[in-house]
């Protein structure tokens, strides 16, 4: 199969490209981007005039429910989703049922995503067996299955000797470990941020100190053992501001946010909605205003959908019993584009936080445009308005806070390894 | 945004809470409720209003006052009533809380009053019950309280005529409070210019300033001078964890004594929700003294039920 993608804007920013450019792709890998090869013969022309062909993009935080969740979502239906959503490759963090905790789980999963042939999935392997943050997993195992790093997903649930261990164990083979930095005792049963619409609404809360405690904890222990951490999903300018001096002194500290995070905060919640409920809880403005600037310079490293589909009936009870989490994959590149426009970020820098960036944490070749390299590519109309429809969404999940929301930026085609999985 | 409460004519729908309800709707309903306390005093009860509406009493939590007191207002306005304790059935069966709710409305029902242990249960229903369906919030989570809150407002208005000179105390556990919240939504709307919430800082909610109240960590401080205090009822629960220390503690330093109350206006006036903790947040001689209205709560509470249902029913 040979394609030749036309006259589209093509922006790569691992090469530093944003230029009106031709790319070629034969067998699945991109062979030129500018001047064709000598006698290029195309099977399949696709012409890009007036929209942006950039990397596929790499989302760190997929759910795709599968094994044991498939109630909520399968593999075959977040994978359409990925694909609308421009994404060609993603990490699914540990926290199935049963938990990505042995090399059998692992392996079967990326079977099943290989067989579905659209986006690469990474999975993230559990850091302790069963999550429990007791007994450490095999992770040189899990790492020869396929795992790219290791976390505790959603509960951190670890004492300071066992994260100390663990980040020390994982570091002996240089594996990176990801945490979300929460401390669980204090969190407690809270469903919103420790602020004024909690305050109002009755809901029980999660102080800011939940974040900052689990983060200050972290980084000393990443100070004294040498590991390589990435940060999942921080909330509050407080967290900005340490994982900013952090990094500062040079440790090797990557950092995330999810991109509901970067638009919203406790205010959305409104009445009770409960599409809101979100781990971690969307907190105040000042704070969602100190994650849009962190992502601009560069303390926040990527911005991932945090996709978690849910079923309907888990979000049509009161706030506080709703299961957290909101369905977000295909809306990634639109909300980042969002982002970039509010704050005046030259669109290739965007693009940058959802491909090369998260592709560098991963530790995988994606993310870029290079010769050779796969053809996995995204090709988005940057003007064109859609809505966000449930009838449209292709995630088996319809929850999510922009329902009903006009939202700028469609992706028009997505590549995987050079075969066409997505075309609107 | 909408207030769920209001019609599109901007009357009220639902009572799901008194934030963010104007000024003339909560005085409609005190108003409405002193035209019925002359019904609860006569010999013979009963008004004809709600003839033939059907309320249904979901009690998601069990209650044994808020549901009696709307029994008997639904019952003076003559309409039948059936109390559900859902806590006990279906729900143990996994059905869910709208299917319930769908299922009593498929039997035409006109009101739910409804109490549920989450904060937001009753607007959830609201946004989902007919059209022509009400739904009066008994109580939900530690969010609202709003009937309790209005039967407070009606009996400070019976003792001190004008909310607009009034200063009012809230003692106890703010943080999980739903009467709190509503009382304090209430006072600042009717034109209380000071509300004073007291209260160790363990029971206060985040930024609770921001609702508009003078925050107090000192008793003797906050009750000075004021008009009126609105005691709170501590769960027992609340001694079990590191929230408190003891009862006795908690006593010492914002139970109601008659010491402390002194500090008060010599008018000033002692409320409680009920159920009352003698000798835990309200001293006896005190809960019983001269000063204390609760009992006439009580029988308020009746009489602005009535108006509630008999408005929502009209609108």
């Amino acid at each position: 199969m040979r394609i030749l993608i036309k006259d589209g804007r093509v922006i790569d920013p691992e090469n530093g490209m944003d230029t009106v450019n031709d790319v070629y792709i034969v067998a699945g890998k991109i062979v030129a981007v500018g001047d064709g090869p000598d006698s290029f013969q195309a099977n399949h022309v696709i012409n890009a005039r007036g929209l942006v062909v950039c990397p596929g993009l790499v989302d760190l935080s997929v759910r795709l429910r599968e094994p044991g969740l498939q109630y909520k979502a399968t593999l075959e239906s977040e994978m359409k989703a990925a694909a609308a959503g421009g994404v060609t490759s993603l990490a699914c963090p540990p926290d199935t049922d049963p938990p990505l905790d042995e090399p059998g789980l692992v392996e079967m999963l990326k079977d099943r995503a290989r067989s579905l042939n659209q986006a690469h999935v990474y999975p993230i392997g559990a850091l302790t067996q069963g999550l429990k943050g007791e007994q450490l997993t095999e992770m040189a195992e899990l790492h020869d299955a396929g795992c790219v790093a290791f976390s505790q997903s959603d509960k951190l649930l670890l004492g300071s000797r066992v994260m100390m261990q663990a980040m020390q164990y994982a570091s002996t083979f240089n594996f990176r470990v990801w945490l979300r930095p929460e401390d669980d005792g204090i969190a407690d049963s809270g469903v919103a941020h420790d602020g004024e619409v909690a305050t109002r609404l009755g809901l029980p809360a999660v102080p800011v100190c939940a974040e900052t405690i689990a983060l200050s904890k972290i980084i000393l222990i990443a100070k004294g053992t040498g590991a390589k951490v990435h940060l999942c999903r921080i909330s509050s300018a407080e967290g900005v501001a340490m994982v900013r001096e952090a990094r500062q002194q040079g440790l090797p500290i990557t950092c995330d946010v999810a991109v509901n995070h970067i638009h919203l905060s406790e205010m959305d919640i409104s009445f009770f909605d409960s599409n809101c409920h979100l781990i971690p809880p969307l907190r105040g403005i000042s704070d969602r205003d100190a994650l849009r600037s962190g992502l601009a310079d560069g303390t926040i490293d990527a911005v991932c959908s945090d996709h978690a589909p849910v079923d309907e009936d888990a979000k049509l009870v009161p706030f506080g019993e709703s299961e957290a989490g909101a369905t977000s994959i295909e809306l990634l590149l639109s909300l980042v584009l969002k982002w970039a426009e509010e704050k005046n970020i030259p669109l290739a820098v965007a693009v940058a936080k959802v491909t090369s960036e998260p592709a560098k944490i991963l530790g995988i070749e994606a993310g870029d445009l290079s010769v050779g390299a796969g053809a996995d590519l995204c090709i988005f109309d940057p003007e064109q308005h859609w809505r966000v429809e449930a009838s449209t969404l292709r995630s088996q999940g319809k929850n999510t806070p922009f329902l009903g929301m006009e939202l700028q930026g469609k992706v028009k085609y997505t590549l995987a390894n050079g075969i066409i999985v997505y075309e609107d | 945004m909408n207030n769920p409460q209001l019609n599109k004519n901007g009357k009220l729908q639902h009572l799901l809470t008194t934030e963010g309800l104007p000024a003339p709707i909560l005085l409609k309903i005190l108003d409405t409720a002193e035209s019925f306390v002359g019904v609860t005093q006569r010999d013979i009860k009963k008004v004809p209003l709600l003839r033939g509406k059907a309320i249904f009493n979901l009690f998601f939590e069990p209650s044994t006052r808020t549901r009696t007191t709307f029994e008997i207002a639904a019952k003076r306005l003559s309409a039948d009533v059936v109390n559900l304790n859902i806590a006990a059935s279906s729900q143990s069966k996994g059905e869910t809380m709208l299917d319930t709710v769908n299922n009593l409305s498929a039997m035409n029902a006109d009101m739910f009053i409804v109490r549920h242990s989450q904060s937001g249960a009753a607007h959830l229903i609201a946004r989902h019950v007919r059209p022509e369906i009400h739904v009066i919030n008994a109580g939900d989570g530690r969010h609202a309280h709003p009937t309790q809150a209005l039967l407070d407002m009606f009996t400070i208005r019976r003792y001190k005529k004008d909310f607009h000179n009034l200063r009012v105390a809230i003692v106890g556990d703010i943080l999980h409070s739903r009467v709190a919240r509503s009382q304090i939504h209430a006072l600042t709307t009717l034109g209380v210019p000071e509300v004073r919430v007291i209260s160790p800082k363990t029971l206060l909610p985040a930024k609770v300033e921001r609702l508009g109240v003078h925050v107090y960590h000192d008793m003797e401080q906050g009750l000075k001078d004021v008009d009126v205090v609105l005691m709170l009822r501590l769960q027992n629960e609340r001694m079990l964890g590191a929230r408190l220390p003891s009862a006795e503690e908690y006593f010492k330093h914002y139970g109601l004594t008659q010491e402390k109350l002194a500090l008060a206006k010599h008018d000033a006036i002692v409320m409680h929700p009920g159920p009352m903790n003698r000798g835990i947040e309200i001293d006896s001689a005190v809960a019983d003294g001269k000063q204390s209205v609760i009992l006439p709560q009580v029988t308020f509470g009746i009489a602005v039920r009535m108006a509630v249902m008999a408005i929502l029913a009209g609108n």
